[in-house]
């Protein structure tokens, strides 16, 4: 009876062995990749010094974040990065869902597909090659919009990589042309799934298309709308660094109206070498960004908690 | 009956000019990298250009070595990455989807926990070079941030957990199959469709980083693709200095406006050219993930 039980406790072990083994080097990189950096956000009260080991330098408190918030750049980078964010959140929003409740009417498969394959089709593009696409329409010798448009409406050039105040309006252009199909598709999956009945009631009792619009389809799609925006909320301290860095040519003269927090820690780190700003800006980013994914995770879990991520 | 027609007119009429704005960017990319140099010089980029060239394309395949070898290492980097990204991935997912093994939640919530807090890029950066040294390695390219993504090993789990059958691993089991064996075996097998959807997001992801080669990345011999197209964005000077070894030989010049969209012609060209044939498993992926996972 004891050497059975030995057995199967043996084999138990055996068998957990192999799935803990399975398990480590998943583990093992994301403690690399994501659980050290986590730690080494203490950085930013630190001295830099590389002869004391990486994160090895003296404490210095909050100096960093004094040097920090006295540039009018933190301010600057935070205000971008915010109300960028809730433009494209806004915007996306009301476009994708307009755009799925339109291509749920289409009748023809084949058009259907089409136009759900080329919405989605700049979604898969690199953001170096956005910037690109934008370069082709927007260079100043030889661009779209200098040679073709402007001339044909007998405006003059605009020398659009050092005017900053274009920006606002030509990002969010981009940046709707790149990701409103992604929200699309997923918008359109959730009305796909309702139910045909409710439709077919509504026509019976003489509901014309857009009473069953906002009657069915609207209140069905809330709660995809709900988490779906809610998650990039919870975001919102983060910017697209592509968007904002390859779109723009990195070029310096936008600064004021495309500077975000992503690319004033890149810059910082790594062309004016300034780490102890950048590791300043980075630590607070990743803390209003973890205290802001918590919120807007608690406020999804209030309104529906089958819908909150934890 | 009559308005149904009107509606679905104005419907389609919509749709047209959604596709359209959605497309013409990549037509104009493509035609202008087909235009003769001097009539882009004249003319700009054009829809319409007075004079068709191959001349881009040429020097891309002829005379510039640097190119292709970028080419070269995104495709290794790609295949590489997808690989050891699919094989970490799997088999993280695959023992917490056993609801018998302890420490089961812990595992998993040292998973979620890093799609809600991270370090951001500076201690990343500083580790990554600084006690790894990875700069200017190959790994540069396929290590950093896109391994082990933590959405993917969530969605690994749950289909593991819904849709391979337990009553199968456990007669696989009773016939003394070690675990190793019957994941190998039997839940590999049955999880084809999640690894192909998972696959399809990491070979983009792959193919389209820029942002390792960006910050890790200063050889220009281990440039992807992407990163030589991004450093020629930024820098035209850079491929009449680097790219163009012929010229400074044969005392031709490079049609310098034409080439930098013909190389971001091939470099999309990938993705546009197999994305009718991975299309439907790609939407599937996308709807799959903004489900609960």
């Amino acid at each position: 009876m004891t050497s059975w039980l030995d057995r199967t406790v043996l084999k138990k072990a055996k068998k957990y062995k192999i799935l803990y083994l399975m398990i480590l080097p998943g583990i093992v990189y994301l403690l690399i990749n994501n659980y050290i950096p986590m730690f080494g956000i203490i950085i930013a009260f630190k001295e830099i010094d590389f002869s004391k080991g990486v994160f090895g330098g003296d404490w210095i408190g909050f100096r960093n974040f004094e040097y920090l918030f006295k540039t009018s750049e933190a301010y600057i980078i935070t205000r971008n990065t915010i109300l960028y964010n809730v433009v494209f959140i806004i915007l996306n929003l009301v476009f994708a869902v307009a755009l799925a409740i339109l291509l749920a009417e289409v009748k023809q498969r084949f058009l259907k597909r089409f136009y759900q394959s080329a919405i989605l089709l700049p979604y898969l593009i690199s953001t170096v090659i956005v910037g690109y696409l934008v370069f082709s329409l927007l260079s100043m010798e030889t661009g779209f919009m200098n040679k073709s448009v402007l001339p044909f409406l007998g405006l003059d050039p605009v020398m659009w990589y050092t005017e900053p105040k274009y920006w606002p309006v030509i990002l969010t252009i981009v940046k709707l042309w790149h990701s409103v199909g992604y929200l699309c598709i997923i918008y359109f999956a959730a009305i796909v799934g309702i139910d045909q009945e409710y439709y077919e009631a509504a026509t019976l009792d003489g509901a014309g298309k857009f009473k069953q619009i906002f009657h069915i389809t609207l209140p069905s799609l809330t709660p995809v709308i709900t988490i779906m925006t809610l998650m990039q909320i919870g975001r919102i301290f983060y910017a697209d660094f592509g968007l904002f860095y390859q779109v723009t040519l990195d070029s310096g003269p936008l600064l004021p109206t495309t500077n975000v927090l992503d690319t004033y820690v890149y810059r910082a780190l790594l062309k004016s070498g300034d780490i102890g700003m950048a590791s300043a800006a980075g630590f607070y980013q990743s803390v209003i960004g973890f205290a802001l994914i918590l919120i807007s995770n608690f406020v999804v879990k209030k309104i529906n908690p089958d819908n909150s991520l934890f | 009956m009559r308005r149904t027609r009107i509606e679905q007119v104005v419907i389609h009429f919509i749709f047209w000019l959604i596709v359209a704005f959605c497309l013409v960017p990549f037509l104009l990319l493509i035609t202008a990298s087909f235009t003769d140099e001097d009539a882009i010089i004249r003319e700009g980029y054009s829809f319409f250009p007075s004079e068709w060239s191959l001349d881009s394309y040429v020097f891309i395949f002829q005379k510039s070595g640097e190119i292709l070898n970028s080419y070269g290492i995104s495709i290794v980097v790609t295949l590489l990455g997808t690989i050891a990204s699919l094989v970490l991935m799997t088999l993280l997912a695959y023992p917490l989807s056993k609801k018998d093994l302890p420490l089961r939640n812990f595992f998993s919530f040292i998973v979620f926990f890093t799609m809600l807090f991270n370090g951001g890029l500076v201690p990343t950066y500083l580790i990554y070079s600084n006690v790894f040294h990875i700069t200017n390695t190959l790994l540069a390219l396929i290590v950093p941030g896109l391994l082990v993504s933590a959405f993917y090993v969530i969605l690994l789990r749950t289909f593991f957990t819904v849709s391979v059958p337990e009553a199968v691993l456990e007669s696989a089991n009773m016939d003394g199959a070690g675990e190793f064996r019957i994941f190998v075996q039997m839940a590999l097998p049955l999880s084809l469709p999640v690894l192909a959807t998972v696959g399809l997001f990491q070979v983009i992801n792959y193919w389209n980083d820029w942002f390792n080669g960006l910050i890790y990345i200063s050889d220009s011999r281990l440039y992807s693709i992407q990163v030589l197209l991004n450093t020629i964005l930024l820098n035209v000077q850079y491929l009449l200095d680097n790219v163009d070894y012929s010229s400074r030989v044969d005392g031709s010049s490079i049609p310098t406006q034409g080439v930098r969209l013909a190389i971001a012609v091939i470099g999309a060209l990938p993705i546009v050219l197999t994305y009718p044939f991975f299309q439907r498993f790609f939407v599937k992926g996308l709807t799959v993930g903004a489900v609960k996972g």
